[in-house]
């Protein structure tokens, strides 16, 4: 281990505020965070990088942990996928991080996870995402399409009494994987397919005048429609803005929506968006002691009584909470060891309930669907019985229902219960 | 329900309570309203609606304002003494509050004194329906054809009895032609087979998507061999005029499309064609104008219709006067060396783009739509044109229309002019050749500006603004022919339509593709775009 002073330029000037805190190598444990602070990204990431040194900084003042000293390494991918490889690298290799929290987009994830199991790494990534994956390495604290998709369709169904749907998403690997696991969900539930119509539009699209008008003319059939939408974050406001203008309001075609929350609406007008619906694990809204306590601590932390708190927020703290808990049960921070320790952990959720690590690497998440209220904030409609537990392989889809995570008896990721293999996909 | 006149505006309406209450004290009535007001604060939202059912059919003089105030999130409780109030604006702090009995000012309190009553989807279909219903009797006849809609969207015998009851009053014709259309979709379940070839004859003329559905439906339960060949003609006229219509909404969307284009390829084309420089930082020069549009509304609040209109001269001099100083500290070191300047003003757009960052942060920021902005305009049922999609298309004309009046009728323009043609031959007559460069790039830099304050009305106002925008406007440059202005209209107007027209058919992913492909294959066989410089000029270029 190396003195601070041999540090690369690079890694300085990311970390150059922190600079004051490093210490001795080994009195302390370094935390990786792969967030990129430039570049497209940028908009959701920078929060989650400050939560985390947020919750660092907390843990530091508590007397750290086994009696060592937190310290941040933050590095930058810029939002370049080849280069959130590099960056991983540095950070296992040069680095020896004991853990990492980052990404979050997919194609982000699937480009650190060669490293992570080349290197056995240990990633927390903390947002909702596709599913269909389960590696040794990664703990998925955000939710599988089971945590949220699947139960906002249910909401539709059921409270809404939506007949017709408009699965409305942004061209890559999130939306299209999502779409075909409701897809055929909604199938599987008895609506025929001239009833569902998906459309794929490119990232950032601003111009959406046609598909809007294409949605209010498949939502005029007589039926109720609803739009479930996987548009990616800055093709959202264009399309709220026209569907405000062409008077297709949420009492008429309700949209929910997979990515947009408190963070995504503090950016434009709610005007357009009243009453529209989103899903998520956690709104800023729900009022619990611990969720208070909370968004005081952000407030003063990031010195701005005006920031909202988000769901990937949420899932980075119980994601930093189970890894402080793995640690002092396993006491030591050998990845190893630490992996072994995590599963049938437990830590509270800011809105209720217990996040527990499942033997497949996912946890367990209560779901709530909010409509969106004036003042940028979500009025909770409809919340889970309980909680969740995340799926990694969807049951809907033909090539995955057979297959199962399990790294506690099985110690695979991707084990096919009928020809009884582990075919590891990611993981050999 | 009690039949009463209701005035249209506040002020009758609290007269005539105001009235009604001086004769008679606190009644019985007065009461019960209060106490089943009074347990929408606890209620869930299936319980709130049957309270509001409850609500109407008590009838009570306050009851419209009360439920209005409901669907609008304006119904408040006290947390104090749980007492209920309206308020005059959601969004004010204090509350302005309104006694819901009297409906008279009832003082103030600090927002977070009070608890807002809740509605969600499905209750504020339901109290949409109930208002509708007051809303026939008023003085102004829009309110009044929302109301028929707002009614005929959930259509029962109660619903067919107000409206019958109203269009024997009714005087306005495009009211009462909304009835008989409503009219005439309840008769189509009468028994009687006369009755239902007359609704028929009456839809024909509709062109509402709603009709035609229930007219199909109407032909597969239909056993009258007559009403059933009169419904299927009817549906076929009906589908002919929308399909008529949906041709000019199609239209419409690429005029709109192609504005865009055409107010960012505007600059691009005068810096482009007159100083030959390839401007990379040309969006980011257009996110400047969007984040002024955010300055100014945030420096004028109260006034966002007006802040529009004010931030149009204001982004012009911000982009201007950064373009500006981009050539005389940069590019003016580089004229003559396209890949130098391609790379420099590159170079200045991921400054520029940081230094928002810096300064905005990396998150969105919130323009506000003014009111005359959003919308749409209804010409009929199956054509509705959004007023910031026209409001842009005619901001474009204007911008062009004068950008062409500088460059041909103002002596900065005939100096631009000669410039381009020959500048060495410009500089021996007298001309300031390098005070004309600074001045054209100033110009083109805060046209950029002036679309940033349209963009600001479509899209997000981030740091990456200009990037989503800056690739297509290259490409109607390229196609209208490099620095020509009626290339760039012509060029951006085409490429919009082109792009709508094929977007139904092919999905907007694979519509951009194949312009992308038609667009090369033009070049192809016309280097030089749709309107190529002519003359002697065109040999240097």
């Amino acid at each position: 281990m190396r003195r601070s002073k041999t540090f690369t330029a690079a890694s300085l000037l990311v970390a150059g505020s922190l600079a004051s805190t490093i210490a001795m190598a080994q009195d302390t444990i370094k935390v990786g965070v792969l967030h990129s602070l430039s570049g497209t990204m940028a908009i959701s990431e920078t929060t989650l990088k400050d939560s985390i040194l947020m919750m660092i900084d907390a843990q530091n003042k508590k007397g750290g942990l086994l009696g060592k000293k937190l310290q941040p390494v933050v590095v930058d991918p810029a939002s370049n996928w080849p280069l959130f490889a590099e960056k991983a690298a540095q950070l296992l290799e040069k680095d020896k991080v004991a853990v990492v929290f980052g990404c979050w987009t997919s194609v982000s994830r699937k480009s650190v996870l060669p490293v992570f199991e080349k290197d056995n790494g240990l990633l927390f990534y903390p947002v909702q995402y596709e599913g269909e994956e389960s590696s040794k390495n990664v703990i998925y604290t955000g939710a599988a399409p089971n945590q949220q998709a699947i139960p906002a369709v249910d909401y539709l169904m059921k409270e809404l009494k939506v007949k017709r749907w408009v699965l409305e998403g942004t061209d890559y690997v999130y939306p299209r994987t999502t779409n075909k696991i409701l897809e055929a969900y909604l199938i599987s539930k008895g609506v025929a397919p001239a009833d569902i119509s998906i459309n794929y539009t490119p990232f950032g699209n601003s111009d959406w005048q046609t598909r809007v008008s294409a949605i209010k003319k498949f939502g005029s059939a007589g039926k109720k429609t609803a739009v479930v939408s996987t548009i990616n974050g800055d093709a959202n406001v264009p399309f709220y803005k026209e569907l405000g203008n062409q008077k297709i309001s949420a009492e008429d075609i309700p949209v929910v929506a997979f990515s947009v929350g408190e963070e995504e609406l503090s950016g434009l007008d709610t005007k357009p968006l009243l009453g529209h619906l989103a899903a998520w694990n956690y709104f800023e809204s729900i009022s619990t002691p611990a969720n208070k306590a909370f968004i005081d601590e952000w407030h003063t932390f990031i010195k701005n009584p005006k920031r909202t708190t988000n769901d990937p927020m949420e899932a980075h703290y119980i994601g930093f909470n189970l890894w402080v808990k793995a640690v002092e049960k396993a006491k030591s921070t050998d990845v190893n060891k630490v992996l072994a320790a995590l599963p049938g952990l437990e830590t509270p959720n800011l809105t209720g309930g217990m996040a527990k690590v499942l033997p497949n690497h996912h946890i367990t998440k209560p779901v709530y669907i909010g409509e969106v209220k004036a003042n940028g904030q979500f009025n909770v409609v409809w919340k889970s019985t309980g909680t969740v537990p995340g799926d990694a392989w969807s049951d809907f889809l033909p090539g995955s229902k057979d297959i199962e995570a399990d790294w506690v008896t099985l110690n695979c990721g991707n084990y096919n219960k009928v020809t009884k293999k582990c075919s590891g996909q990611n993981y050999k | 329900m009690k039949k009463v006149q209701w005035g249209g505006r506040w002020l009758l309406l609290l007269l005539t309570i105001w009235g009604a209450l001086a004769l008679s004290a606190q009644s019985a009535s007065d009461t019960t309203f209060l106490s089943t007001l009074g347990e929408l604060r606890e209620a869930d939202y299936s319980a709130k609606s049957a309270i509001v059912d409850r609500l109407s059919q008590g009838g009570h003089p306050s009851l419209r304002a009360v439920l209005t105030a409901l669907m609008s999130g304006r119904l408040y409780f006290r947390n104090s003494d749980q007492q209920i109030f309206l308020v005059k604006s959601a969004d004010s702090d204090p509350l302005q509050l309104i006694d819901p009995l009297t409906l008279k000012d009832a003082g103030s309190a600090p927002a977070d004194s009070l608890t807002n009553i809740g509605t969600n989807n499905s209750l504020r279909r339901v109290l949409r329906t109930t208002v509708a219903r007051f809303a026939l009797s008023s003085a102004v006849a829009a309110d009044r054809l929302q109301a028929v809609r707002d009614i005929m969207a959930s259509p029962d015998d109660e619903t067919t009895a107000i409206l019958r009851e109203r269009s024997g009053v009714e005087t306005n014709a495009s009211v009462k032609k909304e009835i008989a259309t409503g009219l005439a979709l309840a008769a189509l379940t009468s028994p009687d087979s006369k009755t239902r070839l007359d609704a028929i004859a009456t839809l024909s003329h509709s062109v509402s998507q709603d009709v035609r559905n229930q007219l199909a439906s109407l032909i597969e339960a239909e056993k009258d061999e007559k009403v059933k060949r009169a419904a299927i003609t009817a549906v076929e006229a009906i589908d002919r005029s929308r399909g008529f219509f949906s041709g000019i909404e199609t239209l419409f969307f690429g005029l709109s499309l192609g504005s865009v284009l055409v107010l960012i390829a505007i600059g691009l084309a005068i810096t482009f064609g007159v100083v030959g420089v390839i401007n990379m930082a040309h969006g980011e020069l257009m996110m400047l104008g969007a984040y002024t549009t955010y300055v100014v509304q945030m420096a004028m609040p109260g006034h966002i219709g007006i802040s529009i209109l004010v931030a149009i001269p204001a982004a012009f001099v911000v982009a201007g006067l950064t373009g500006v100083l981009m050539e005389r500290t940069i590019i003016r070191f580089l004229y003559g060396r396209p890949l130098e300047t391609l790379l420099a003003t590159f170079g200045v757009s991921l400054i520029l783009q940081q230094s928002v960052r810096s300064i905005f942060s990396a998150l969105n920021r919130s323009v506000v739509t003014p009111e005359w902005m959003s919308g749409s305009l209804r010409v009929n049922d199956a054509l509705a044109i959004t007023y910031n999609r026209l409001y842009i298309v005619i901001f474009t004309l204007v911008v062009f229309a004068v950008s062409m009046l500088v460059l041909k009728r103002t002596r900065l323009g005939l100096e631009i002019r000669a410039v381009s043609q020959n500048r060495a031959m410009a500089k021996a007559m007298g001309i300031r050749t390098e005070w004309v460069d600074a001045m054209t790039f100033g110009l083109g830099s805060g046209i950029a500006g002036v679309a940033g304050v349209a963009l600001s009305q479509l899209t997000n106002v981030g740091p990456n603004l200009g990037q989503s925008y800056i690739i297509d406007s290259f490409m109607v440059v390229v196609f209208g022919g490099v620095g020509n202005l009626w290339g760039a209209l012509i060029g951006g107007a085409s490429m919009g339509i082109v792009n709508k027209l094929l977007e139904p058919y092919a999905g907007a992913v694979l519509a951009k593709i194949f312009v992308l492909v038609a667009l090369i294959l033009f070049i192809q066989t016309r280097p030089r775009g749709l309107f190529p410089p002519a003359g002697r000029a065109a040999e240097d270029k």
